[in-house]
């Protein structure tokens, strides 16, 4: 089972429209609700107020429409551990789950992800205890530079979490490369990564049971 | 306290030297060494950072009042500034710093126009939009086969094919031809690939009280440091670099470059942080490349399989620079006689850099298909004939290894001749020189607690030089890695080598060693003033002390000192990197490489790779192996996938970004197996060799060996892309 990549408008399009489709799964918790007779949400061009629910905690922020996610996320809020490597949805160093689906953060609109629950790299660590797939992900050794590791990190959880059934089989080595088939690596930790993925499922199994 | 002799070599082939190092250097490490720590499995003493995104890196670095610039660059090669219209950017609220280049001449598209920073990457985004700038266009050559034809535009003064310097003996290898069987002309090109670092390259910098310290993604914080003082005309010890991690280099992060430098000059005027970091799009045009080559190439082999002569003229591109195009063909193999001209072609396009071994992936592809074109010439199997002519004793133990794990014994069985997806297997070697290099230093501070401290100013390109330290701490203390405490990546701790020519892990092992031997000399001797007996039969071992009248923990014998902290300083002196007691003059590699091709598509699918690679003592062999699958991995991305892509007419880079500069991903990845053949080179006490680079020479020659093995037809162009085997096969046109 492949990941379902969250398909949205390149922010190029957008930036000086000052109107964003109104998306279903992304209603803005807070801000002025500008709509309009045709139903169609008017942002901007000024910052808007958006809140986000982000591993766990309330987060407000005030961007402007333009923003994208990724760099609301780095920039605004603080949270370095997403990375922007091509800015361009191509590498998926920025990939973070936005309401449980991985999501090319630099390719989403921060209004867009407005009232939505947002899980980072920051957030995989729960009470001073890794995620088994980061735990593997040091046993194998599958991180060199460590640039790609976040968003490589959060494609495998996705895949380990939700793409398979929890009593079903460990991922066979064609679903784990699927899952990072968006996520590029220069140093060359491909190999590590999926015996990592393998590593972790095991894990999962087990302490499943 | 070392011994007298050193046993070098590898099992099956040793041999013993007089120890050619002084008497206060750390043990030497023989071929029979028995270590407890070094040469095993370490986990990354920061992997835990990286893996939870608490690793900060030069582009996550974050302060109050920061700004952030850019440059707007030229869409044309060849211009020149006639007048730049700001359109009230000055005026534009967060807009805090400005920098127009009037009439600068441009040389090639991407090349700085002006430079701002502002409050936020959206202000930037508005200034950047608004500027309007008046070039003259002046005509360019972006190829190297446009930047040669006699008539094309000059990119800078004289003439764009630059001289080359000829080396060998021109009548000596017509002789060698001429007593050949088979004599080969044959040409062969690569392409121009781009460093496509995940970090791209920046840095921040913050300017306080006169100091300036300047976060920097670079691979040479010594080297950035000395550029930036420069550049600013500053004391070099009143700039701090800083470099706790880095999202690769690949040899194109040494030194400061234009904006860096700028962002450097707005924390000084403005008083405020300022963050430059390139976009993807810049990264791939103005911050290095590998460049191209030409490669007509003559050689020949008597049919009983002596080679005999080559000859290789080759023309390179390294852009904008006149130097770095050259290849490294013929090499490796025992010829009895050679010849080789390398020219650079000057064009109008972004300068190459050192990258993973220069010139050695681009020349041994060409060189390694020529041995199996001459092997096929005369008839006789490409590895039979490589292990008659290669004079290497390393390499000449590592061919049956690789030969045997990708099972070369079935190669002439391995198609059915009407298959429609066929399969091929190749082989191509590597050499690279012992590269340590003296002049670095560590220093050790083992305190009353028992913490352990190993600094020095270099970085960790990635490759595990952090974990390094503390492996080889904890041999000497008797430790485990995970108990040293490594501070690196800071200008302010002592000075280490910039990570480039494979140099860092051979570099800082004797310093470091000699530093943490020397602290373990002291703490032995503290303990001696208080509990008595002979320091010299005491040792550390396994977290306690042995040896001596009472048994203590490592702790409680750190807490026997008189002062608060035992600190050394251990220098990489030049008499530890001799040099005269190796076993092999260079460190050596083979690979084997299979692949599929299906003859109906084109398309090429690497099923298995092995790499044996010597780098004489491994002292990590987790990273050892990752390294040597990332540099096998980088050189497949190579051999099939990268090609950066000018527009001849408009001189603009068409693939700028990680679309369609492809390279290569999971759904591409082979088997690899990498075997880390570990000798004792015994060219430092301790013998670790180099390795970085060495890993990814072979594999695109081995690639391309598969390829034509298995479709019966040589593809003598990188990268092998589905249009040129269709091609290769008379299928297309």
């Amino acid at each position: 089972m492949s990941k379902d990549r969250i398909e949205v408008s390149r922010r190029d399009v957008l930036r000086g429209a000052g109107v964003a489709a109104f998306l279903g799964a992304a209603v803005p918790a807070l801000g002025d609700e500008r709509k309009t007779e045709t139903g169609i949400r008017q942002f901007g061009p000024g910052p808007e107020k958006l809140q986000f629910q982000i591993n766990g905690k309330r987060v407000s922020v005030e961007v402007e429409p333009r923003v994208t996610l990724l760099d609301a996320l780095r920039d605004r809020i603080g949270m370095t551990g997403t990375k922007r490597v091509c800015d361009g949805g191509a590498c998926g160093a920025c990939t973070v789950m936005v309401n449980g689906k991985t999501v090319n953060s630099c390719m989403m609109l921060a209004v867009d992800a407005s009232g939505s629950t947002i899980r980072t790299i920051e957030g995989l660590e729960q009470g001073g205890k890794l995620h088994p797939i980061q735990e593997a992900f040091i046993t194998q050794d599958a991180a060199q530079c460590g640039f790609c590791t976040p968003g490589m990190i959060m494609s495998c959880t996705a895949l380990l979490e939700t793409g398979l059934p929890e009593t079903g089989p460990e991922p066979t080595e064609e679903q784990i490369r699927e899952a990072v088939a968006g996520n590029l690596c220069r140093c060359g930790t491909y190999p590590h990564v999926f015996a990592a993925c393998r590593e972790a499922a095991t894990v999962m199994k087990e302490s499943s049971r | 306290m070392s011994d007298k002799e050193i046993q070098l070599g590898f099992p099956g082939n040793v041999r013993k030297i007089e120890n050619p190092y002084p008497a206060d250097a750390p043990p030497a490490w023989g071929a029979d060494a028995k270590l407890d720590v070094v040469g095993k499995d370490h986990t990354r003493l920061d992997a835990r950072a990286k893996v939870t995104g608490a690793a900060k890196y030069s582009y996550d670095r974050r302060f109050p009042g920061m700004l952030y610039s850019r440059m707007l660059r030229s869409p044309h090669a060849a211009a020149r500034i006639k007048s730049i219209d700001l359109n009230g950017i000055d005026k534009l609220p967060g807009v805090i710093h400005h920098e127009p280049y009037e009439g600068k001449r441009i040389r090639y598209a991407g090349e700085s126009v002006v430079a701002i920073a502002a409050e936020t990457e959206e202000i930037l985004d508005d200034a950047l939009a608004r500027i309007k700038v008046d070039y003259e266009v002046l005509p360019h050559a972006v190829t190297i086969d446009d930047a040669m034809i006699p008539t094309a535009p000059s990119v800078a003064k004289g003439d764009n094919e630059r001289p080359g310097r000829p080396r060998g003996n021109a009548e000596k290898v017509a002789a060698a031809h001429k007593d050949a069987d088979v004599v080969l002309e044959r040409e062969y090109r690569t392409q121009v690939q781009t460093h496509s670092c995940l970090e791209t390259h920046g840095c921040v910098c913050v300017f306080k009280d006169g100091k300036l310290t300047a976060y920097a993604s670079t691979q040479g914080t010594f080297a950035f440091r000395g550029s930036l003082a420069r550049a600013l005309k500053m004391n070099q010890s009143d700039v701090t670099v800083i470099t706790d991690h880095m999202g690769g280099g690949f040899g194109s992060k040494f030194g400061a470059d234009a904006w860096d430098v700028y962002a450097a000059r707005v924390a000084v005027k403005t008083g405020r942080p300022c963050r430059s970091m390139l976009d993807r799009r810049a990264e791939h045009m103005i911050a290095g490349n590998r460049p191209d080559s030409i490669q007509k190439c003559r050689f020949s082999a008597k049919k009983d399989g002596t080679l005999m002569g080559a000859e290789v003229l080759s023309w390179g591109t390294a852009g904008t620079s006149a130097r770095g195009g050259g290849v490294y063909n013929p090499a490796i193999y025992g010829f009895k006689a050679t010849l080789q001209d390398s020219r650079d072609v000057m064009t109008n396009a972004g300068r190459a850099r050192a990258f993973r071994a220069p010139r050695h992936p681009q020349g041994v592809f060409a060189l390694e298909g020529m041995i199996d074109e001459l092997a096929e010439a005369i008839g006789m199997d490409p590895l039979e004939f490589r292990i008659k002519n290669d004079p290497h004793v390393v390499r000449q133990a590592q061919y049956p290894i690789g030969a045997k794990e990708i099972g070369w014994a079935r190669r002439d069985k391995l198609n059915d001749p009407k298959a429609t997806v066929r399969r091929g297997i190749g082989v191509a070697a590597s050499r690279w020189p012992h590269t340590g290099r003296p002049g670095s230093a560590v220093r050790c501070r083992i305190g009353k607690d028992g913490s352990v401290v190993v600094a020095n100013g270099a970085q960790d390109i990635g490759t595990g030089t952090r974990t390094v330290f503390a492996i080889l701490a904890a041999e000497a203390l008797g430790l485990k890695p995970e108990q040293i405490t490594v501070q690196l990546g800071n200008t302010n701790d002592p000075p280490g080598p910039g990570s480039g020519g494979s140099t860092t892990t051979p570099s800082i092992t004797p310093p470091t060693r000699k530093a943490v031997e020397m602290a373990k000399r002291e703490l032995l001797g503290a303990v001696a003033d208080v509990l008595g007996g002979d320091p010299k039969k005491m040792d550390l071992e396994d977290g306690k002390l042995v040896g001596a009248s009472k048994p203590l923990t490592f702790q409680q014998a750190c807490g026997l000192m008189q002062g608060d902290v035992i600190e050394t300083l251990g220098r990489g002196d030049r008499d530890l990197f001799k040099g005269g007691a190796r076993f092999a003059s260079e460190v050596a590699g083979v690979q084997f490489a299979e692949v599929e091709v299906d003859t109906e598509t084109g398309g090429v699918r690497v099923v298995k790779v092995v790499g044996v690679h010597d780098c004489g003592r491994v002292v990590n062999t987790m990273t050892t192996r990752s390294q040597i699958n990332g540099g096998i991995i980088q050189g497949l991305s190579y051999a099939l996938f990268e090609n950066r892509v000018l527009d001849r007419g408009t001189g603009d880079m068409l693939n700028a970004d990680f679309v369609n500069y492809k390279i290569a991903g999971s759904i591409d990845m082979p088997e690899i197996v990498s075997i880390p053949f570990s000798v004792a080179q015994g060219i430092t006490p301790s013998g670790v060799s180099s390795l970085g680079e060495p890993a990814t020479v072979p594999t695109a020659g081995a690639v391309a060996n598969a390829v034509a093995h298995a479709i019966g037809v040589r593809i003598r162009s990188l990268p092998i892309t589905p249009d040129k085997v269709l091609a290769a096969l008379g299928k297309i046109a």
